[in-house]
């Protein structure tokens, strides 16, 4: 189900979250909303689960077409993982499934068996199969977000919608999980919209990255996009290594070429700081000379650097051949 | 103490605690049953079972668990409206739940009296429905509710606070209503706090005094508290009378206690 967002205000007494917000998140899709702290990503999400209110006669919340604005979030049909779980630390973790089960009205509601089943099945989906009778705080943060994704799934939700879903985990299950991630969005193909600081994360992740700050939206598109045309230089700060030159251009690391100081071609010269080579490729730092201040990162090939002999403290030359100026 | 501590000193801090638990607790109590214990069954059973030390009992646990409960409710409301509403006053209002503990109880009393009283100013209203504020039951009851409140709220504030909004949003993100998060989501969350509250308000209730010798009218078999019955004894120079009927009052408060404490950990099994 795609979700339309239509210029969404929000404010908090003087502060503006949301400034004239509007986003069109296609059916199916997984979809990053990234940015730094106090960007607005939060409040937007909420604003879509219905946790949130937007300013009244702000803007539009549409599902599939139809406008939500004044659904209650129970109502909604989403399913929203919290980043810190959220689990309710008296229930075992089939309980906990079950919750969004346990309390639909008498008339929806399923049968204890039918409720069993379906909780088995999102155990087997969330690969947690054994766990069901122990409780929240028996369990890794990597398996209680997962419960708190099965719960998020037991109510068959329209969108699927995740607060910084990883962000309380350490670097190495953040990895797998995210993996497990793509792989389970694949599978189940829910409109799914996450919140996330980590721009590797959003990269790796989503078809689609929604780039804030200050409650504005910088820029929309696919990770390709964002990452080879960034409009603005917050984005190009923001996503990935950037050197930025000293008349306001950037330059990704790996754009840069390394010559000798003498050939032809040369914008900069510049002195081997530090070299390190790591499998097949190699990270150059440079200083350049002519007291122009800040270094250069240069990502080359290792046969490259072998090729010319680099060491630390040569005066190399650099070749930019794409510069661009973000407007 | 093989294992090696940042803070050292378990040996004295031991030793310092038994010793002053022992001064302040064990030994007045020790007397108080060696005094008690100088009786035999028999003794112990005619005076615990004189009709006026029933009554008075009754009265005195009776009284002090439906305070504890109201409290519990109340102290509950209290403790929602200071946690989760940001108003003007709100400091203020924080700050005058602890007045029940620093007023002294017969200054309580004697104002709760003059307030209840029959021709007092909620008294005469209460009075044309024909309820007696002061000098009855009733009044035992209202001013064991004003002291025990602030238990509750003091012991359910900081878990509370602790508990967030999250627990909620999710219930609510899955579909349940306001009423099913309050029963199926908060209250349990709440839940040991809330006990511990009640205990507290509940043993500070059995042992009050002050406040409800003013109130109560304290006429025997109707409206006399244990504590005030002990006094009584006293005043007659029945020392081992007020003793057996103390000792008694300590027992059965103590099971209680005991009884709510293990209900306790049952409540807690999770955390642990």
């Amino acid at each position: 189900m795609s979700i339309s967002i239509q210029s969404i205000h929000k404010t908090f007494g003087t502060y503006t979250a949301l400034d004239d917000i509007s986003l069109e998140v296609p059916d199916g899709s997984l979809t990053a909303l990234l940015g730094p702290s106090g960007s607005g990503k939060t409040t937007l999400l909420r604003i879509v689960a219905g946790l949130e209110m937007a300013d009244p006669g702000s803007g539009r919340i549409l599902f599939h077409g139809n406008d939500v604005s004044e659904v209650t979030a129970g109502k909604r049909g989403v399913g929203f993982v919290f980043q810190h779980y959220a689990l309710f630390p008296h229930m075992t973790i089939a309980q906990n499934i079950a919750f969004g089960l346990d309390v639909m009205p008498r008339d929806r509601r399923l049968n204890r068996a039918e409720i069993r089943e379906r909780v088995g099945e999102l155990l087997r989906l969330v690969r947690l199969e054994g766990l069901d009778k122990r409780r929240p705080n028996e369990l890794s943060g990597g398996q209680r977000q997962r419960v708190a994704l099965a719960r998020a799934l037991a109510i068959r939700p329209k969108v699927l919608l995740l607060d910084e879903p990883f962000g309380a985990l350490d670097a190495q299950v953040r990895k797998e999980l995210r993996r497990w991630l793509r792989q389970f969005h694949d599978e189940i193909n829910l409109t799914t919209l996450f919140v996330t600081h980590d721009q590797e994360e959003a990269l790796e992740l989503a078809d689609q990255v929604v780039v804030m700050r200050n409650a504005r939206i910088e820029q929309t598109g696919t990770p390709q996009d964002i990452y080879d045309e960034p409009r603005t230089s917050f984005v190009y700060e923001f996503l990935g290594e950037v050197n930025k030159l000293p008349d306001g251009r950037y330059i990704r690391p790996h754009e840069i070429e390394l010559r000798f100081a003498a050939e032809e071609g040369v914008d900069v010269t510049g002195r081997v700081s530090h070299l390190f080579v790591a499998g097949p490729f190699a990270r150059v730092s440079v200083s350049p000379e002519h007291g122009r201040r800040g270094e250069l990162e240069v990502w080359a090939s290792r046969d490259q650097v072998e090729e010319m002999a680099l060491a630390n403290g040569d005066v190399i030359g650099l070749h930019f051949p794409s510069v661009k100026k973000p407007g | 103490m093989s294992k090696h501590r940042v803070i050292p000193g378990f040996g004295l801090s031991l030793g310092f605690t038994v010793t002053y638990l022992s001064l302040i607790i064990l030994i007045p109590l020790a007397a108080l049953f060696v005094k008690a214990g100088g009786l035999g069954p028999a003794e112990w059973w005619r005076i615990l079972s004189a009709p006026r030390v029933l009554a008075a009992a009754k009265l005195t646990f009776g009284a002090s668990a439906a305070a504890a409960m109201v409290s519990v409710v109340v102290g509950l409301l209290v403790t929602w409206v200071l946690v989760r509403y940001r108003f003007p006053g709100r400091r203020l209002l924080d700050a005058m739940v602890d007045l029940p503990f620093a007023l002294p109880t017969a200054v309580a009393g004697i104002t709760l009296t003059s307030i209840y009283a029959p021709n007092g100013w909620i008294g005469q209203y209460l009075a044309g429905w024909g309820i007696q504020g002061a000098y009855s039951p009733f009044g035992v009851f209202i001013a064991l509710t004003f002291i025990g409140f602030p238990f509750v709220v003091r012991t359910v504030q900081p878990v509370l606070e602790d508990l967030g909004t999250e627990l909620e949003e999710a219930a609510a993100t899955l579909g349940a209503g306001r009423l099913t998060v309050f029963c199926r989501v908060i209250l349990p969350a709440l839940l040991p706090a809330l006990i511990t509250g009640f205990t507290l308000a509940f043993a500070r209730a059995i042992g009050e005094y002050g406040s409800v010798i003013f109130i109560s009218g304290n006429l025997p078999m109707k409206t006399e508290i244990l504590p005030l019955l002990i006094v009584a004894q006293l005043e007659q120079y029945k020392y081992r009378d007020a003793a057996v009927i103390a000792a008694g009052m300590l027992i059965v408060s103590f099971a209680l206690l005991f009884l709510i404490n293990l209900l306790q950990r049952q409540l807690n099994w999770h955390k642990r």
